[in-house]
């Protein structure tokens, strides 16, 4: 049960922190389905932290760095997103999709060039160890083994909330998701805000990454991406509403079947009944679509979503 | 002078120059990428996957295998393309493309290997199959309003995780090699020209009928009544149902028929034998680079065809590669930059014909060209009445 609870809020941590910087950039008014890709871009950078850093770093050392490397990462390469949709007015579904390629195909090069180098031409795998960076990232209250990227999410998470409900920043971020020549027509920089939005997603979603592969692993394979992490957040996003406490309790929902697949081995009852684990898989994506089939006809979702701002346009 | 502008400003001409102007981009990208990894011998790997399989030119019969390959490797990608391509010419981003294709796979894969149905009702299987997914889709977008975006990506891992269950069974799946096993006698698609391509037995029939689909779509999207409903419906589902159109009816009806297009490219791939499915942890890659395909053939159904010959052959030029300096991804890398920068298309095309939109605006002029077509589809929705 313990192992349970670890897991679920190790995802619980992942999709929330992803699934608050899509909702920013979509209040923003840019969707953002690159949100896969920012991850890898953010886990590959993290990691690469916790391989380089010399073994006589301090925990604090390991954990803030590695951490401030992934949000860098996130944000360089959520500008890809920003300035192709906000100045170029590019198809931001396709920018997005572009992006997911990229980031995989870039990560893969990148992990294999580098691992090429450290072993002078032997080892030619997309695979980065951190074991000793995991461990860092690690403490225990009782039975319960803890990570510190817990505790970065729910800090986090309290200041969106405050911040998307308290500042005066995040209403009119929202007011060019909604209607951007009205936010322009009050002295609202709209490019400005926009950016704002997706790099913020961008700064959450590369944390997100480093968390979704240095929480519960201590290797990973760069050439399968972050299998799926970033459209589930999508999902808890939605599933969320586009606010921040929904958002926080559709990701623990999803995080619970999440880890069901993971652990359901060591949980007597569960391993007896005749369902495999991969059911468990299915359940958050199949729930998601009902419930977004009950609740989508009077959607929440910002007005002004995945268009592209025409100052001209009234 | 004149007539050189008046080229310029053609749409089509355009469209076909942006591409270009993607492709060439990424193209340079990719050498600075590569120069990056190993300056001493960039210039030589990019020669690898531009010279590609006409590095085998002296030997006709190894040439022309190596050729077939990408043709048949370039089947299920065009296809993809074309499925979304329709999707997008009738107002939906048909991004559960991946799921439909995957589900194509189990369908075409189990009857053919589980089975042993004839080659016809497997492709048959996975048209359906893929069909029923793109039916599910449209039927949330219709009828409660779910973005066919997040309802398409919903349905893409269901069917992934699906088909890992289905496709894991020992009947189909070697399990200690954990892919399928081979495809076998009256369940492979019959061969075609494969004498030609150096007695390449994959080659199939896969390869004209790709040709013919898109014609097809041409035809039906640019050419009838119904295809003028379904991108009608695109454009604005109340004017359409203003108009006296089934809105709800065209959205389900395009999602289904770019399911089945999906299916195909699985059941058309597949059933050649040339690959097995591995049971993977994420949705096969097909329908995204469907996505950039039909983006980079400019969203014209012939287009894509060469779109997607290219996307292949250089995703194919990454084994050419020499793996002491470089890895074959780097491909991949080059193709995921192009598709990048065909989000910029809009604006080449804009600084392209910036003198005309100011002056004259050529899509209202075409908007207003067309009111004949709606007015005779009314009439002909009436005589149906």
């Amino acid at each position: 049960m313990a192992l349970l609870i670890q897991y679920t809020l190790i995802f619980s941590a992942v999709l929330i922190l992803v699934a608050l910087g899509g909702m920013f950039s979509e209040r923003s008014g840019i969707i953002n389905l690159g949100l896969e890709g920012i991850m890898v871009f953010g886990a590959m950078a993290g990691a690469m932290v916790m391989v380089l850093l010399p073994s006589d770093a301090s925990k604090f050392t390991i954990v803030s760095l590695t951490i401030i490397a992934a949000a860098l990462a996130g944000m360089a390469s959520s500008l890809l997103i920003a300035v192709a949709c906000i100045h170029f007015n590019a198809d931001q579904t396709l920018i997005g999709t572009a992006l997911n390629m990229l980031a995989t195909a870039s990560a893969t090069v990148i992990v294999k060039a580098f691992n090429t180098a450290r072993s002078n031409g032997s080892d030619f795998s997309a695979k980065l160890d951190y074991v000793r960076g995991h461990d860092a990232f690690m403490f225990s209250i009782g039975p319960l083994q803890l990570s510190w990227f817990v505790v970065v999410a729910a800090i986090l998470l309290i200041v969106a909330i405050v911040m998307f409900y308290k500042t005066k920043f995040a209403l009119r971020l929202r007011a060019c998701g909604e209607h951007p020549q009205a936010a322009e027509s009050v002295g609202i920089s709209v490019y400005a805000m926009r950016y704002s939005g997706v790099i913020i997603s961008g700064f959450l979603a590369g944390i997100g990454g480093i968390i979704y592969i240095a929480a519960a692993n201590s290797t990973w394979h760069f050439d399968y991406g972050v299998a799926g992490a970033g459209f589930l957040s999508l999902a808890v996003m939605i599933f969320g509403q586009w606010k921040p406490e929904r958002i926080a309790w559709s990701a623990v929902l999803f995080a619970v079947f999440r880890s069901l697949s993971n652990v359901y081995m060591g949980i007597g009852f569960l391993q007896a009944l005749p369902i495999s684990g991969t059911v468990y898989n299915i359940m958050p994506y199949v729930i998601s679509l009902l419930v977004l089939a009950f609740t989508s006809k009077n959607s929440r979702a910002p007005k002004a979503e995945g268009i592209p701002y025409d100052k001209g346009q009234r | 002078m004149e007539e050189k502008t008046s080229i310029f400003r053609k749409p089509g001409f355009q469209t076909l120059l942006a591409s270009i102007l993607c492709a060439i981009l990424g193209i340079l990208l990719g050498y600075v990428i590569l120069l990056l990894m190993n300056p001493a011998h960039a210039a030589e790997g990019m020669f690898a996957i531009l010279r590609n399989f006409f590095k085998f030119a002296g030997n006709q019969k190894k040439l022309m295998s190596a050729m077939g390959s990408v043709l048949v490797k370039s089947v299920p990608v065009i296809l993809c393309a074309e499925a979304i391509l329709f999707a997008f010419k009738t107002g939906l981003f048909n991004i559960g493309c991946a799921g439909q294709y995957t589900v194509g796979i189990i369908a075409s894969l189990y009857t053919a290997l589980a089975l042993h149905w004839n080659w016809i009702l497997c492709v048959l299987a996975a048209i359906l199959a893929g069909a029923l997914w793109g039916c599910i889709c449209g039927f949330f977008k219709a009828y409660c309003n779910v973005n066919e975006v997040i309802a398409g990506i919903m349905l893409n891992w269901i069917a992934l995780y699906i088909c890992n269950i289905i496709l894991g069974d020992k009947t189909v799946m070697n399990t200690t090699k954990s892919e399928t096993y081979a495809v076998k006698g009256s369940s492979l698609l019959p061969a075609f020209l494969s004498d030609f391509f150096g007695k390449n037995k994959y080659i199939t029939i896969a390869v004209p009928l790709t040709i013919v689909i898109a014609i097809v779509i041409l035809f039906v999207l640019g050419k009838t009544t119904f295809g003028y409903e379904l991108k009608a419906t695109g454009h604005s589902k109340d004017a359409a149902k203003y108009a006296g159109m089934n809105a709800k009816r065209n959205i389900i009806l395009s999602l289904v028929i770019s399911g089945a297009i999906s299916g195909m490219a699985a059941g058309l791939y597949y059933l050649t034998g040339i690959e097995h499915y591995k049971i993977a942890s994420s949705v096969p890659g097909m329908g995204f680079s469907g996505i950039a395909v039909a983006f980079l053939g400019g969203l014209h159904p012939i287009g894509t065809i060469f779109a997607g010959l290219f996307v292949t052959y250089i995703t194919q030029g990454g084994q050419y590669l020499n793996t002491n300096y470089y890895n074959p991804q780097v491909a991949d890398l080059m193709i995921a930059i192009i598709i990048y920068l065909c989000g910029f298309v809009l604006f080449f095309k804009t600084v392209m014909s910036k003198p005309v939109n100011k002056l004259g605006k050529p899509p209202k002029a075409n908007a207003n060209a067309e009111p004949n077509k709606p007015a005779d589809d009314k009439t002909a929705d009436k005589k149906e009445v």
